[in-house]
Parts: structure tokens; C-alpha cells; sequence
């Protein structure tokens, strides 16, 4: 396999925060121990890594975050119109008061902290696991951090079609939060899962998803990122993906002063689909990055990148999105799209779509564009009567429509529509 | 209701002058045609009075019921009551006819201090309207004339001149790419709007349409300006004779 004994990039010079390990049972203080370790191999990252050319980290990686107001926006929270299992992380910290009991037919939930206090545990095999196949070619040491410190997210095994997806809120209540969570989840054969998750979470969040999808099993992920135009995020979703499974995930962005998603999926098992779309629209000093890394390393599978971004008065997209196809990994098809809107001329859409092809017999594409709102599509809206504006929102809309539309519920997806067409309304007045 | 005096265009880019001093007056319930050999500033005047970014009026003056259009957006040009039906009807990728209709008809109404209409009414009419110019359900789903054919799209522009009810119609080559029957779709469902009091600027290069769309005035017009004015017959000299010996004869 192409990368596997090669070294992660060494960093010349690297800070490390203090970091002291939770205590925890005798499999997690393990992970962690490793995590640790490769973190401090890595080092933090630093405005001058080629992996973070376009977004600087400084503020991910200080000592204390920025303190970030809270934002009461006076909407009702996203899809409470949704049956669901609801989870209450308030400042990254599950509250069991809030939260419903942690039942599902077919699905088994605990909290990391519970899990964690056992000495063995299921999880041993995935915790940190994925994270740990994804630090190469490219180091991620805010991942591997997380590993080491999480103490908060859930340890989720499906064994079956759930019955209603399981909700994480996050909740922002403290202006200096530091928050760092690390999900585990795994569907066993079969399985069919959904995962939704809302709310700003801290000042400052770093979270952790490692995905494992076994053979034949779908997993399904909504995730709107919360509005607090102060908080800063980094994520990672880490997905191995077994034989004839899917995987899906979209992510919304609006507002938020700082996120980086990195998304870094493998496929192992043949006949398998991802798709991850992200939709997201910003304002002002918004800096939003979608870092991709998708490696085909079975045959026949399908994976899909489709990433859009509106951005205004010197809002910052950036997108970086690589599919690697190993040697043997043939009948691939990789798809890739990522867009930037500029609605003035002081916004930036920063991409790197990059390829690298191993096999021979595979269909890859990308599409990168950045560009205006269409101007004779604006004339003809505002020539029946449309204000200028609406006009315009409803252009916006059309183009984040196409990553919307990813989303294989029609009912959630139809949720994030209207969301953001009442977002866009409100701003009108 | 609507009138142009002495209006001067220069198209912004090029700096060419495209427009030379068009004069027009439309009274009420009154349809004129412009009639005129290719470039010679037709789908200009049209564009120009429904704002279109691009030309710069550089003399001259276009008002409707008196109130000088020019200066307005163009959205606020739609509900003072100006519609042009585009000879080229524009797609848009991502946003249904429907949602489309339903707010372009609230936005005028709201602009103009009218209660909007419920969904319910809404949908009502807009069935009602389309199946008389043969839209089907599929076609008010789609995307904005996404997918629609040559036809289908000028039935479209038909469709949203009847769901906004404006009192003065731009039509600018309505008939262009339309065979026979599509044309006489389209004239019926615009002659179904005249009431005596709606205005029609219609825009062709054929009398075709004209036997259709009957006007009481016809304007020739050549090099940016209005050479010629008369009745119908006009328009029948013009298929006939084609606009050779009458811009000899004005010249």
C-alpha cells in the first residue's frame, strides 16, 4: 500500500502544550498513552505546514481559547421536529439531566466517560484506531490530541436499523469554553444508523468522529455546524468502510469564526459509497475549510465530494480535497466538486483539489469553480418583481441546493433547506 | 401610458451608441409592434426599459403613467406594472417555477401595499392559467425553463405575464424558435389578456405573429431609431417587400 512505511512529514520545529493524560481504565489510558505520543511526534500544526497553507491554526492550538460570546439567535433548535434520540453536550460536556435516556432498540450508547472506566472494552478496537490510519500521508496531531485528552462523546455500537437517529446538541453557554470530544461509533454488518448533530458546542471545539462501517451497513450524518459567529472549531471524522456499505455525511456551516472539517475516509471492503457534502455560507471575517482525504483501497467503490460555499464582505473558503486510489483499487469512481459564490469582490475560495491514481482502470473527476452571482438570472428574477436581495438569496439557495440535496432524507434535507431559507428571510428584514 | 421621447443608448462596454432618439407613445389597451431589420436597436429598447444592466441612457426619457421609469430597479419597474417576456427566457438551475411565480407575484404585490396571496389561492390560479397555455403540473416543478423546450419556455414567459397582471407588456420575439401551433399558443394566451386597458409593445421580426396578434399601430425601426409608424399594413408591406425599399424611402 502506497504510504504505509512512510514516515509522517517531521516537523522542524514543534510546540506542544502540557498535556496531562485523564485517568481512565487500563484499554483507553492505552490510546491515549499512543495518542499522546504521536502528538507530540507531530507537533502541533503551524501556519507554515503545507497542510494548513490556507488556514492558520494558531487560535486551535493556543494554550487558552478565545473567549467567544454567545449568540442567542431566538430560532427553535434544528430538528426538533425530529423523533429522535436527543443528547445534550453543553460547553462539550454530556448532561444527563437534558438529555433523553440513552435507549435504543438496536443500538447501544454510552457515554465515553462510562466506557472508558472499564479496563477492557469493544471500543479498545476502534478508539483512536481510525485516527491512527489517518495520520498518514498526512499528519493530523489536533486529531491525535484529541485522542490523548477527550474525556466526553459517545460510544456507539449499531447492531441493527435503528429506529430513529441518534441526536448530539451542543450546547454553548460559556464564553471561554474549551470543548474536546471523541465519538466512537460502529455498525456492525447490517446496521443503519443515523447521526445528527447541531449547536455551536464551546468557544473553542475540538471533536472526533471515528466511523467504522461494516459490510452492508449504511450510516447516515446531518451536522450544522452552530451559528455563534465567535466560535472556533476543528473536526475530524475518520470512516473505514467495509463491503457493500455507505457512508454519508453533510455538514451545514453558517456563521462561526473559525472551522476546519477535515473528513478522511478508506475504503476496505469492495462495492462500498461515501459521499460527504458540506453546504455553507459566510460573512465577515468566516473562515471555513473542508480538508478531504479519500483512499480507494478496494475495488468498485464509489465516493463523492461535493463542497459549496456563498461567501461575503471577506469571508474565506477553502477547500482541499484529495482521492488517492491504491494499487488494485480498480473500478473506482471518485467524484469531486467544491465551488466557491463570492458575492463582492473581497471574499476568497481557496481550493486544492488533488488526485492521485494508483490503478488503472478508474473514473475520477473533479471540478473546482469559483465565481459571481449570475447576473442575467438575477435581471430575469428582479424583472418579475423579485427585490434584489430575494433575488439574490434565492440564487444563493439554488447553489447550496446542489450539496443540500446530497442528503439522502428528503425530510432532513428539506429541514436544512428551510432553515437556511429563513436564516436568508431574517437577514433581509 | 407609456412614452419615449427622443431615447439615446450607448451600450456601456463598447462605447457604442445603439439607440438614436427612439420616440413611442402606447396609449392604454393599445398594441403596437416594433418591426425592424437585425440590429437595428429592437431587443435594446426593450432591455432598456426593463433595466437591464449594461446601456447607458444618455439622452431622452421612458415613463410609464407619467413616472419616470429609468431611474426605477428594475423590480420596482415590475410592479409599477412593466413585463418583458424575454426572447431568450433565462434557466435557473435550482429554483422551481413555482417557488419562482409565487414570489415574484407576492413581491409585486407586497410593493405595491397588497395583501399576498395564501398558497392555497396561489396554486389555484396558477393551475387554472396553465392548463389554458397547456403547462403541465411537471413543467411549474421543474427548475426555472430548466430542461424546457423552445415553446415550453415562451409559454412559460406567457404564464408569468398572466400571474402578474401587468398594464404594460413588453413581448421581445415572442415568436422566435416557435413553430406554427406553438405560436398560436402563445398569441392566444396573449390575446386572452387583452381587456381593453392592458398595453402591448410587441417586438418581431415576422408578420407572422402579427396576423395573430393584431396591432393598431406598427413601427419600423433601423439604425436605432423609429423610421416609420402606420397601421398593420405596414407590417404586410414589410413580409412583402421585405424593409429594403422602405428605409430607401425614409432615407
Amino acid at each position: 500500500m502506497i504510504y504505509a512505511n512512510r514516515k509522517p512529514i517531521k516537523k522542524t520545529a514543534y510546540v506542544m502544550p502540557d498535556v496531562a493524560l485523564p485517568t481512565g481504565g487500563a484499554w483507553i489510558t492505552e490510546a491515549r498513552k499512543a495518542a499522546l505520543a504521536s502528538a507530540s511526534e507531530y507537533g502541533m500544526p503551524q501556519k507554515r505546514d503545507e497542510y494548513w497553507k490556507y488556514t492558520d491554526p494558531t487560535t486551535l492550538t493556543s494554550d487558552a481559547p478565545t473567549p467567544a460570546a454567545i449568540f442567542d439567535n431566538k430560532e427553535e433548535r434544528l430538528f426538533d421536529d425530529v423523533d429522535r434520540v436527543k443528547v445534550f453536550f453543553v460547553d462539550g460536556i454530556y448532561n444527563a439531566e437534558m438529555s433523553d435516556p440513552l435507549d435504543l432498540a438496536g443500538v447501544e450508547i454510552e457515554t465515553l466517560e462510562t466506557a472508558g472506566q472499564a479496563d477492557i472494552h469493544w471500543a479498545s478496537a476502534l478508539y483512536g484506531v481510525l485516527e491512527t490510519n489517518g495520520q498518514r500521508p498526512v499528519p493530523r496531531p489536533l486529531a491525535a490530541l484529541n485522542t490523548a485528552t477527550a474525556t466526553q462523546g459517545l460510544v456507539i455500537r449499531a447492531t441493527g436499523k435503528a429506529a430513529k437517529p441518534v441526536s448530539f446538541i451542543y450546547l454553548h453557554q460559556d464564553e471561554n469554553s474549551d470543548a474536546t470530544i471523541h465519538h466512537t461509533i460502529k455498525l456492525e454488518a447490517g446496521a443503519d444508523l443515523t447521526i445528527l448533530e447541531n449547536g455551536p458546542a464551546a468557544a473553542r471545539c475540538n471533536m472526533v468522529m471515528e466511523v467504522d462501517v461494516a459490510d452492508n451497513a449504511s450510516f447516515h450524518h446531518v451536522r450544522a455546524q452552530g451559528r455563534d459567529h465567535e466560535r472556533r472549531a476543528v473536526t475530524h471524522i475518520f470512516a473505514r468502510l467495509g463491503k457493500e456499505s455507505s457512508f454519508k455525511s453533510f455538514t451545514l456551516t453558517v456563521n462561526g469564526v473559525l472551522t476546519r472539517n477535515e473528513a478522511i475516509i478508506e475504503f476496505k471492503g469492495d462495492d462500498a459509497h461515501a459521499t460527504v457534502a458540506g453546504a455553507c455560507a459566510g460573512d465577515g471575517t468566516f473562515h471555513h475549510d473542508d480538508t478531504v482525504f479519500i483512499t480507494h483501497d478496494a475495488v468498485n467503490c464509489e465516493s463523492r465530494q461535493v463542497y459549496k460555499k456563498v461567501l461575503r464582505s471577506g469571508a474565506v473558503g477553502v477547500f482541499q480535497g484529495k482521492i488517492l486510489v491504491q494499487p488494485g483499487a480498480q473500478k473506482t469512481d471518485g467524484y469531486q466538486i467544491s465551488q466557491g459564490l463570492l458575492l463582492d469582490d473581497n471574499s476568497t475560495f481557496q481550493a486544492k483539489p488533488e488526485l492521485e491514481i494508483y490503478a488503472d482502470d478508474v473514473a475520477c473527476s473533479h471540478g473546482s469553480t469559483v465565481g459571481a452571482i449570475d447576473e442575467t438570472a438575477l435581471f430575469y428574477l428582479t424583472s418579475r418583481g423579485i427585490p434584489h436581495g430575494t433575488a439574490q438569496d434565492m440564487l444563493t439557495l439554488a447553489f447550496l441546493g446542489e450539496a443540500i440535496e446530497e442528503i439522502e432524507d428528503e425530510t432532513l434535507s428539506e429541514t436544512i433547506r428551510a432553515r437556511l431559507e429563513r436564516w436568508m428571510a431574517r437577514r433581509q428584514g | 401610458m407609456l412614452e419615449i421621447k427622443n431615447l439615446c443608448v450607448d451600450l456601456e462596454e463598447e462605447d457604442k451608441t445603439i439607440l438614436k432618439g427612439v420616440d413611442l407613445k402606447i396609449g392604454e389597451g393599445e398594441v403596437h409592434a416594433i418591426m425592424g431589420p437585425n440590429g437595428s436597436g429592437k431587443s435594446t429598447t426593450s432591455y432598456v426599459l426593463a433595466g437591464k444592466d449594461g446601456y447607458e441612457v444618455t439622452a431622452g426619457s421612458a415613463t410609464l403613467f407619467g413616472e419616470d421609469i429609468l431611474e426605477l430597479d428594475p423590480e420596482e419597474r415590475a410592479a409599477a406594472g412593466l413585463f418583458l417576456a424575454f426572447q431568450y427566457p433565462v434557466e435557473i438551475l435550482g429554483v422551481g417555477n413555482m417557488t419562482f411565480l409565487r414570489t415574484a407575484v407576492n413581491s409585486q404585490r407586497k410593493a405595491r401595499g397588497e395583501d399576498e396571496l395564501s398558497a392555497a389561492e396561489f396554486l389555484k390560479e396558477v393551475r387554472a392559467k396553465a392548463k389554458s397555455l397547456k403547462i403541465d403540473a411537471d413543467m411549474l416543478k421543474r427548475p426555472v425553463n430548466v430542461g424546457f423546450s423552445g415553446g415550453e419556455k415562451k409559454r412559460n414567459e406567457i404564464l408569468q405575464m398572466a400571474m402578474l397582471e401587468p398594464k404594460m407588456c413588453v413581448l421581445d420575439e415572442t415568436d422566435s424558435g416557435l413553430d406554427v401551433d406553438a405560436m398560436k399558443l402563445v398569441a392566444e394566451g396573449v390575446n386572452a389578456l387583452r381587456d381593453g386597458k392592458r398595453s402591448f409593445l410587441v417586438i418581431t421580426h415576422y408578420q407572422r405573429l402579427l396576423d395573430h396578434i393584431k396591432p393598431d399601430v406598427v413601427h419600423i425601426m433601423a439604425d436605432g431609431k423609429i423610421v416609420k409608424s402606420g397601421g398593420p399594413e405596414l407590417a404586410l408591406e414589410v413580409e412583402n417587400n421585405g424593409y429594403a425599399d422602405i428605409l430607401a424611402e425614409v432615407a
